[in-house]
């Protein structure tokens, strides 16, 4: 797969010290390098190793990942709203790639 | 694969024929022989979380079904009890699973800004095994919280 599509599910609004649910989802096979294709030799391994989430720049969540997280990862955490910001997130891809993408969220 | 690089193109659809076509490739036999992780591995694995601390228990809710019918997607839900302040609060979280080849499924690190300790995710398991968290807090305490899930088709690989 020669990209990835990560879609994320940030409530637009939030009150004042809400605790707001953020859901992650990246479309990604997350090949373990543990099996073997038609040809008998081992695909090699090929996952997202880190995820990360940010908010106005400082890093509030991450998440390192090994072989055994599912094909097409799927995050979801918390976060506690205090003020209106930019959310940045991050998936870095064994092959070096980076799939980000973000949201804005208003507190009011 | 084309299809997938426009966002509103990951269907339900999608996720089940690789989710499918993983598990036929596992049916069929694909698979080369798998060493497993083994016990004094995985322990060891669990002790280099722990940092050296001692493992106490409690703390730690795993939401995860007793059977799995699919070990290719488990979901795993994590909680650990935290008032998530700046000055106590839940540092990571390290999921093990004892029976895979590989004894790290992840670690996911939390702060403050977080409200709540919870997340959650969904992990391959290759058979029937115990899954392992293990909670490092802020203040150095280490935690640790045990649960068998059965698996009744195993996840490729893990």
């Amino acid at each position: 797969m020669a990209s990835a599509t990560p879609r994320i599910k940030v409530p637009e609004s939030a009150t004042k010290g809400e605790i707001i649910e953020i859901k992650t989802l990246i479309s990604h096979k997350m090949e373990t390098g543990l099996r073997k294709g038609k040809d008998g030799k081992i695909i090699p391994r090929q996952i997202i190793n880190k995820f990360t989430c940010s908010f106005n720049d400082q890093v509030i969540f991450s998440s390192d990942w090994h072989p055994a997280v599912s094909a097409n990862p799927l995050m979801s955490f918390h976060m506690r709203a205090t003020e209106s910001g930019r959310l940045d997130f991050a998936w870095h891809d064994d092959n070096g790639e980076t799939y980000s993408k973000s949201a804005d969220l208003t507190v009011a | 694969m084309t299809r997938m690089d426009s966002p509103s193109k990951v269907t339900r659809r999608h996720v089940l024929v690789l989710t499918g076509a993983a598990a036929a490739a596992a049916g069929a036999g694909l698979l080369p022989g798998i060493a497993l992780a083994d016990k004094a591995a995985v322990d060891a694995a669990i002790k280099k979380a722990a940092g050296g601390a001692t493992l106490q228990s409690g703390r730690i809710t795993l939401e995860l079904p007793q059977i799995a019918e699919n070990g290719n997607t488990v979901p795993i839900g994590i909680e650990v009890d935290s008032p998530m302040t700046a000055s106590d609060y839940v540092k990571s979280v390290h999921v093990f699973a004892d029976g895979n080849p590989n004894a790290e499924v992840a670690s996911v690190h939390f702060t403050p800004a977080n409200g709540v300790a919870k997340a959650s995710m969904r992990m391959r398991l290759m058979k029937t095994q115990n899954v392992v968290a293990v909670a490092q807090m802020s203040d150095g305490s280490v935690y640790r919280e045990t649960v068998e899930v059965k698996v009744t088709i195993g996840g490729c690989g893990g």
